[in-house]
């Protein structure tokens, strides 16, 4: 029933490299800083094609995060990529004032998100930083489904915003489903699948997980709309309130605590609009470990069966109210 | 001429700061011969025309001193000297530290958490660099502020990046808000660490326009090593009343006291 499929499965780190070096080399003002971990953050394409605007600042990144500030001031466009739980949380203070307050246009990449960095475990993956970088003012928050979707994403946050961003990546080759010709806006949530039984809220990784677990709940009778998150802030209001009003339940899906996420974030604007039951699939305010990257989300059930459970279990609670509404309709 | 401008200047940030009734005395006057001799014998800039690309850049990486930095920037000639009294009041562009937001002429950075502004500093030599534009970068610090880490990662980058067109400057009074600095966590020997980190060290007494000028100079001719300026300094210096005393670090005078500190300024002046 989807008409999504795995293209072959594809980082997307891969894709804001790919991302970074296309927007490089259309504008000689971007500029990349790096903090020891090059490759591993996707910026090796654009360090080995444009060396003169690839500035090594050793593993100093509150350090790095300042110099992005002041290139940002001098009118370049600074790419600044570290793991997520290093941007957002060791320079986060750089972050707020040197970045933020200043309102400089500084493109963070947040690397390593969730707990399918795998095997480096607790220390390396990011799940606090979309919490953080949300609640600071002039942030754009944004956190693409797949590869192709995280160099679009990466061209849009150079080249369009104006302001600070930080675009979260992962490290593992997942599915890359997403169409090149699918357009990229900040701030514009994707319907990828239409539905009026319940919603699921998806972002980054977890938007696949939606599509999965969609297909499974109609085969049980309910056709689900999944819409893929793809910014956390400026959230899409619109399509949440919509979803509210139209589907009555929510559920969020996040490789990221629940506290201060996505669910959060969307919760937010439900609870002020149009209140409905919601449940949030993500990190129950825990720390990750190491393993195998699908074996972790399996065990903090962060899957299309997690997904699933958790619409069933909503349905369920709130059973009344859909049964009243199967009667009108 | 800088005397007495440095007088004007001190008188500023007293009336501003008693009008405020809060904010930072000591550091800020401990500053006004400096500012002086910055602002009014070395940089390129142009007052009526602050956005010009080609001026020399200050940040101001501790904030808390923007008494000193509006009042120089007042009689400079950005914006008028009676908008000092509307210092750290609601709707102000002089923010109690400085932010651009407010759009007040001649902030290059919103700033005031301390050990942020080196790095910043640093991004915009870097750009400099790149576009083969000769302006300098000049950095003020506090030395208590020296104890965050973040600058010495930025010490670290600066001489690394062989970025010549960068001063940082440090007020060198000796005193942080829990007292000395040696004893609050020791500094010394602090030339030593800066030259270890390849910076060409310059020191200087912050309170005499020749050596602060020399300094200066000096600092734009050192190749492409980036210059620190250690400049000794008294906090509180023209007040005698309040001279090296850490507890005015972050009090304002009364305005029983602020009349008598003027009028000890206008005695100078006369002299």
């Amino acid at each position: 029933m989807t008409n999504y499929s795995n293209k072959g499965d594809k980082s997307t780190r891969a894709g804001f490299g790919e991302g970074l070096l296309e927007a490089g080399s259309r504008n000689s003002n971007v500029v990349c800083l790096g903090a020891d971990i090059t490759a591993s953050v996707g910026c090796n394409l654009f360090a080995d094609a444009f060396p003169d605007r690839f500035f090594s600042m050793g593993i100093a990144e509150q350090n790095c995060m300042g110099v992005a500030a002041g290139l940002a001031l001098e009118g370049k466009i600074p790419v600044f990529s570290t793991y997520g739980v290093f941007a957002a949380l060791r320079a986060a203070d750089q972050i707020r004032v040197s970045v933020c307050y200043n309102n400089v246009h500084v493109v963070i990449g947040g690397a390593h998100a969730g707990v399918s960095v795998g095997p480096d475990g607790a220390t390396h993956q990011a799940l606090e930083d979309m919490a953080m970088m949300r609640v600071l003012p002039n942030m754009t928050v944004i956190s693409p489904c797949d590869a192709t979707q995280t160099r679009l994403a990466t061209m849009a946050a150079i080249e369009q915003c104006k302001g600070p961003v930080y675009l979260r990546f992962g490290r593992e080759p997942m599915p890359d489903f997403t169409s090149g010709d699918l357009p990229f806006e900040i701030g514009k949530a994707q319907i990828l699948l239409p539905g009026n039984d319940l919603t699921i809220i998806a972002t980054g990784h977890m938007v696949w997980e939606a599509l999965q677990a969609a297909e499974i709940l109609f085969h049980s009778g309910i056709q689900a709309r999944v819409i893929n998150m793809h910014t956390i802030k400026p959230i899409d209001r619109e399509a949440i309130i919509h979803a509210a009003m139209e589907t009555m339940a929510i559920v969020t899906a996040e490789e990221h605590q629940v506290n201060g996420g996505l669910g959060s974030a969307v919760a937010e604007v439900v609870v002020q609009h149009n209140p409905v039951p919601m449940a949030m699939v993500g990190m129950a305010d825990c720390f990750g470990e190491s393993g195998d990257p699908r074996l972790l989300m399996k065990k903090f059930g962060l899957t299309a069966a997690a997904i699933v459970e958790a619409a069933k279990i909503l349905r369920s609670k709130d059973k009344c109210r859909w049964d009243i509404r199967s009667e009108t309709t | 001429m800088l005397q007495k401008t440095a007088t004007e200047i001190r008188k500023s940030i007293i009336t501003s700061l008693t009008e405020a009734k809060s904010g930072h005395l000591g550091g800020s006057l401990g500053l006004a011969d400096f500012f002086t001799a910055l602002y009014f014998s070395v940089l390129n800039h142009d007052p009526q025309n602050p956005g010009w690309a080609g001026r020399d850049r200050v940040i101001l990486s501790i904030g808390h001193v923007a008494p000193v930095l509006y009042a120089t920037l007042a009689h400079a000639g950005y914006f008028p000297v009676d908008e000092l009294n509307t210092l750290r009041k609601l709707g102000t562009r002089l923010q109690g530290h400085p932010g651009r937001d407010h759009g007040l002429p001649g902030i290059e950075l919103s700033a005031g958490s301390l050990g942020q502004g080196l790095s910043v500093a640093i991004g915009m030599a870097i750009a400099a660099k790149m576009d083969h534009r000769s302006h300098r970068i000049y950095c003020l610090h506090g030395d208590g502020e020296l104890q965050e880490g973040s600058i010495w990662e930025a010490a670290m980058a600066a001489s690394h990046h062989k970025l010549g067109n960068l001063t940082a400057i440090i007020d060198r009074n000796g005193l942080q808000i829990d007292g000395n600095t040696e004893k609050v966590m020791r500094l010394e020997p602090l030339a030593d660490k800066w030259k270890s980190f390849g910076w060409n060290v310059i020191s200087c007494d912050g309170h005499d326009f020749i050596s602060i000028i020399t300094a200066l100079n000096n600092a734009a001719h050192s190749g492409d090593v980036p210059s620190v300026i250690i400049a000794k300094t008294m906090m509180g210096k023209g007040i005698p009343e309040i001279e090296n005393d850490y507890r005015w670090h972050g009090k304002v005078p009364t305005s029983a006291q602020s009349a008598l500190f003027l009028r000890h300024l206008e005695g100078n002046n006369n002299l």
